[in-house]
């Protein structure tokens, strides 16, 4: 148990981001916790479900949706998810300033889905009045969308504050497991939002 | 020392038993002593569940006793290293089977029941009453017939009677013990049950959902009548004239004070829809005064000077012109002469 | 760093210590310090409450008081008091029964406590900030919505602080016993208390995230305007309910495991025989954890879901009946053919066999849905919860104090007192509890401020008053041999009871900072019991003797937690003064900030030297 983490050829490790007993403990830490999210979400999808129609009068799923908009940033984070993972397989390979490209691609596309989607609240408020107070419709949509651009927020901090505060160190030991754990957490994000997707779009758009 | 303690503890234990079996509440709001179907029902499944479980439960102290006196720690074998046992199949494989079997002999009449008591199938041939729980007093809406009342709900002996329970304020639940389980009024749907009672009587209901600060004094009764009484009752509710001019001066003036203070905005006399406040019609015959006060012209008065003080956080507080003594003790009497049938908690047995 | 140099510090080194601790032990000591406090508070709650109801018509406390005393004692016993005490015990003990130097994650430790304790102290705040939430400790909507004042948001805001720290230890632990088991100690080896607390770790996972969304949509509604509830707007007060209970219904498995873990450590040592049927009890406790998801609907029998839903629910909840059998047998089994000796710590759990076995078959019958809608929400309901949680957990605290707290503080409660506090609180406790089965089937309801005269009520419920302040009386004797066994206790060898058979009784009392000087190598299930019976006197050491990693502590945890808790009154009071969303915001500051320096700052620990460790007697 050395202090000097920093990495070269020869004591490159297979997987960095758990060649420590503390990355083993952030990896194992972060799946149980995303299993907690997973109840979260769960519980914001069924109260939603139990919702969906309560429009007490005001605009319903059917009047709102369009598919362009949600299409897009659909290919937005699914394509930020893949970027993601290029950036592990360049830190696998010990290519720090590969990785930090991609993730910085990452960055980016998440960032573009956040704008498309205060773009879309925008669009439900200004056009039609429909907001987070006009029915228990509009209360659930906004609470689980919205639960999801939180989560979409924090992880873009999350890494920002990550590439940056590494941008000069390099890879190490020290700081492998915490990229790595970003990225479990950005697949997570991503997989969300194919069931925001599905059930409140695809599903409030035919019914 | 401990073991005369357990023997002293077993005798306050039986004590107690004896006490409490002995009387088991008081008639017409125990559940202990149904008169009803949906309590009957209860009790039936309550018997062979005690039964069940009471077996358990001695099998279980005969061996913690017995392990308890035959492996207590031996003077001078201090040093004694029992057996090492780490478990025993055919044991464990019993312990596992035999509550499984117990409780499938709990689980076959529960579900039956619970359909039995949900079937709703002849509704539509049975008397129908729409019930509201109200912070703190419930409505009853008579459906296909015009009548509404408060807080006593006239029923026939020996008839199903169907209830579409529902809130207009915050969960309610309808529970008359002594004739059958709770329903919840909640606010976004209502809830049908049925009720039967087998015998003519005053029977307690309660309120047994938290609802405010006056949840504990949100009594109603059910009136079970014979059913040519209850025709007689429907009736005569039917041509209730509410105009009707009382007997005295005392009276009439109260009518006045009622109409003066604009009562009416919040409670009916005779049918209406009204029912922001409890409906008064026949409130001479009502068993209690806002549910929990014998009923009694001075009760009323109190009730009328301050209600705050008798049910803490009710809606009447404040929304009326305040009233003098003797205004109050007008239009108490006003009230009790408001007596709309010959049919009375009285007819009930009570 | 040993005891003898932490005894010469100043009164504010060890203030600052015990703020910046990220040690499992202190914490661990922490929680119960706090959880012990809330107990007391919770207690005399009860005490008013059941004053209040001695006689019939009784005006001692108003009925919105009234309200606010029920909820406030509920919300107080399962948050701040039993399920803290019991993350206590999970703290101080589970590292130590797997031979591990610390939890995997030290700084969130410390996160989750400040987070409890200032959740609890949010709670209480409200008594003191215009009156404490009064819509009961499940907080139904509507009514928890339309409650007038900021009782119930204090309750949202404290829960969801309090519940973070929670959820915060439940990961933790877990990924605790995932990596961090010493050489040998293979899952079939641990010890049933580090099995609870594994499996009850799995139910804090998934169950508090269902309490959080709940929290936050009676949040939103309260404070933001939402929908969710206001059936007005189309909302539906019944998804609360269900939110409420599948975290509810869980949440009493994440009290009673850990219980059933202590008592499955108390029976086999003082019986000086191994656990009987240890992998059907490793079982049994998954069985009841899984089933404990699939039967919240059983408290909602009478909401209206219909037979097909209350005969499934049910039948499920009857189901839970066979695994707890086999525990109770198990536990007879180990005593059957061993050698008990009864001390304070062996008649806790003696006393919990007939308590929890009258609490689990009142909750088969609870279970059968047609007589359930009598049960209901009476006071039967409130005895099958008390024998269940006073009887199951409350016996099982009990019974674990006097058992670890030679490992925990390094004396020996008096056994004398101990058995006079036991005796009080065990009569006591039946005494209250056993009477209300009765009055609530006699037609008492439960949370009624008042019972009226004339019916029958009045004699069960002045004998459950007197019940209740034995209890309390017992309660005081154990505080006071509390303090006692602190000022005059003997002092605890390693291995106090003799009989030991874990290996928290292979180091010393209380255990030294890092735990384990070498890890130790375990050959099998009870492992200081093997070595014990092959005549070695210590454990055998996996690894030479080397410098020891250690975390360093930190004053973070402390100062983001009063972020958030600065946050949450912004939160609550926002709806009265738009000014106070500046104390939101800066409340937030100073908790995102302080994340910010965690994740920026690098923290590899300090390492204990080997040539220090030499010089430390055993």
């Amino acid at each position: 148990m050395s202090q000097d983490h920093s990495l070269n050829p020869e004591s490159f490790p297979q997987d960095p981001a758990k060649a420590t007993q503390e990355g083993k403990h952030k990896y194992i830490g972060l799946w149980f916790f995303l299993g907690g999210e997973t109840v979260l979400f769960a519980c914001l999808f069924a109260t939603y479900l139990a919702l969906h129609q309560s429009t007490a009068g005001g605009p319903s799923s059917q009047d709102l949706f369009g598919l362009e908009l949600v299409f897009i940033m659909t290919i937005l984070l699914l394509t930020s998810s893949l970027t993601s993972v290029y950036a592990i397989y360049h830190m696998k390979n010990n290519n720090f300033k590969k990785m930090q490209l991609w993730f910085g691609i990452t960055a980016l596309l998440g960032i573009a889905f956040l704008a498309c989607e205060i773009y879309e609240f925008a669009h439900y408020i200004h056009e039609y009045e429909f907001t987070f107070r006009s029915s228990a419709f509009g209360s659930a949509f906004y609470t689980l969308v919205g639960f999801h651009g939180g989560h979409v927020v924090f992880g873009l901090s999350w890494l920002i504050a990550l590439m940056v505060r590494n941008a000069k160190r390099g890879l190490s030991l020290y700081n492998a497991p915490k990229y790595n754990t970003f990225a479990i957490y950005w697949h997570f994000i991503d997989v969300v939002w194919v069931f925001i997707f599905t059930v409140v779009y695809l599903m409030g758009m035919v019914s | 020392m401990s073991r005369w303690m357990g023997k002293m503890k077993a005798l306050i234990m039986l004590g107690f038993v004896a006490i409490v079996l002995s009387a088991c509440g008081k008639e017409n709001l125990t559940a202990l002593d149904p008169k009803g179907y949906g309590a009957e029902q209860a009790m039936d499944i309550m018997i062979l569940s005690i039964i069940i479980m009471v077996a358990v439960f001695i099998i279980v102290m005969l061996v913690f006793t017995i392990a308890l006196v035959k492996f207590r720690e031996k003077k001078g074998q201090e040093d004694y290293i029992p057996k090492q046992v780490e478990g025993n199949h055919t044991l464990e494989i019993v312990w596992t089977g035999i509550p499984i079997i117990l409780v499938l002999v709990l689980a076959v009449p529960t579900v039956i029941s619970v359909f039995d008591l949900a079937d709703t199938t002849d509704a539509s041939s049975s008397l129908n009453v729409e019930v509201t729980g109200n912070q703190y007093w419930w409505h009853f809406n008579y459906e296909g017939e015009e009548i509404q009342t408060s807080q006593d709900l006239y029923i026939p002996v020996g008839e199903k009677v169907y209830l579409d329970i529902q809130a207009s304020d915050v969960i309610h639940s309808f529970w008359v013990p002594t004739i059958s389980g709770k329903m919840d009024a909640n606010p976004e749907n209502v809830n049908t049950m049925y009720i039967e009672a087998y015998e003519e009587g005053v029977y307690w209901g309660k309120c047994a959902e938290l609802c405010g600060p006056s949840h504990s004094l949100m009594d109603f009764k059910i009136v079970a009548v014979s059913p040519e009484e209850f025709d007689a009752w429907v009736e005569d509710m039917k041509n209730v004239d509410p105009e009707q001019t009382p007997q005295n001066a005392v009276a009439t003036e109260g009518q006045e004070l009622f109409e003066a203070n604009n009562c009416m905005a919040c409670h009916a006399i005779g049918s209406s829809p009204v029912a922001t406040g409890p409906n008064l019609t026949n409130y001479a015959n009502r068993t209690k005064i806002a549910g929990i006060l014998e009923p009694t012209t001075e009760n009323l008065v109190d009730w009328l000077l301050d209600p705050e003080t008798i049910k803490p956080g009710n809606k009447m507080t404040g929304n009326y012109p305040s009233l003098s003594e003797e205004e109050a003790n007008s239009i108490a009497e006003y009230l009790m002469q408001l007596d709309h049938s010959d049919v009375t908690p009285e007819s009930a047995g009570n | 760093m040993s005891i003898a140099s932490t005894q010469n510090k100043g009164f504010g080194a060890i203030l600052w210590d015990y703020l910046t601790t990220v040690d499992h032990k202190k914490i661990g000591n922490m929680y119960i310090a706090a959880g012990a406090f809330f107990f007391i508070l919770g207690g005399i709650e009860a005490l008013i409450i059941r004053i209040q109801l001695m006689a019939p018509e009784n005006d001692f406390i108003s009925a919105g008081l009234y309200n606010e005393m029920i909820t406030m004692h509920g919300t107080t016993m399962i948050f701040l008091a039993a399920t803290p005490i019991l993350v206590g015990f999970m703290n101080a003990i589970m590292p130590l029964q797997i031979g591990a130097r610390d939890v995997a994650f030290p700084f969130l430790n410390s996160l989750g406590f400040w987070l409890f304790l200032f959740g609890g102290i949010m709670l209480n705040l409200s008594w003191f900030l215009g009156g404490a939430p009064d819509a009961g400790w499940t907080a139904y909507t509507p009514l928890s919505t339309q409650s007038p004042g900021h009782g119930v948001d204090f309750y949202v805001m404290g829960l969801q602080l309090s519940g973070a720290g929670t959820l915060m230890g439940g990961i933790n632990f877990l990924v605790t016993i995932v990596t961090m088991r010493a050489p040998g100690m293979t899952y079939m080896r641990m010890p049933l208390f580090t099995w609870t607390t594994f499996v009850a770790s799995i139910l804090i996972l998934f169950a508090f995230p269902a309490l959080t969304v709940g929290l936050f949509l009676l949040m939103f509604d309260r404070m933001f305007g939402s929908a969710f509830f206001d059936v007005a707007l189309g909302g539906n007060s019944v998804i609360w309910q269900h939110l409420f209970w599948i975290f509810g219904h869980p949440e009493v498995y994440i009290l009673i495991l850990p219980a059933f873990g202590i008592f499955s450590e108390i029976f086999p040592v003082f019986a000086k025989k191994r656990l009987f049927g240890y992998s059907s009890m490793v079982f049994a406790t998954f069985m009841i954890a899984f089933l404990g998801f699939m039967v919240w609907a059983h408290h909602m029998f009478t909401v209206g879901l219909g037979p097909v839903a209350n005969a499934i629910f049910a039948v499920a909840t009857m189901a839970i009946a066979v695994p707890t059998g086999i525990k109770i047998f198990n536990w007879l089994a180990t005593m059957w053919g061993g050698s008990i000796r009864i001390n304070s710590a062996m008649l806790w759990s003696l006393a919990f066999i007939p308590s929890f076995t009258i609490g689990g078959m009142t909750g088969v019958m609870l279970a059968a849905s047609t007589a359930d809608f009598q049960y209901h929400d009476t006071y039967f309901v409130v005895a099958h919860f008390h024998y269940v949680i006073v009887g199951g957990v409350v016996f099982g605290i009990l019974a674990g104090l006097h058992y670890w707290w030679p490992k925990l503080f390094g004396k020996v409660l008096h056994e004398g007192m101990g058995k006079i506090a036991f005796w009080l609180f065990f009569i006591g406790f039946h005494l209250t509890f056993f009477i209300q089965h009765f009055l609530g089937l006699m037609g008492m309801p439960r949370r009624y401020w008042v019972f009226l005269e004339n019916q029958g009520l009045d004699t069960g419920n002045l004998v459950s008053t007197i019940g209740a302040f034995l209890m309390a009386l017992g309660s005081i004797v154990f505080v006071i041999n509390v303090v006692y066994t602190t000022m005059k206790g003997e002092k605890a060898s390693a291995d106090p009871w003799g009989t030991g058979r874990t290996l928290e009784w292979a180091i010393s009392s209380p255990a030294p900072e890092y735990n384990f000087k070498q890890l130790p190598l375990v050959r099998g299930l009870d492992p200081l019991w093997i070595e014990k019976m092959d005549g070695n006197v210590k454990m055998t050491p996996a690894e030479p003797l080397n410098d020891i990693h250690m975390p360093n502590g930190s004053i973070l945890p402390l100062i983001m937690t009063i972020g958030f808790f600065i946050a949450s009154l912004g939160f609550i009071y926002q709806v009265d003064s738009k000014a106070w969303l500046i104390v939101l915001y800066a409340g937030m500051a100073i908790a995102l900030g302080c994340m910010l320096i965690r994740s920026l700052k690098d923290d590899h620990g300090f390492h204990i030297h080997k040539e220090d460790l030499e010089r430390e007697a055993d």
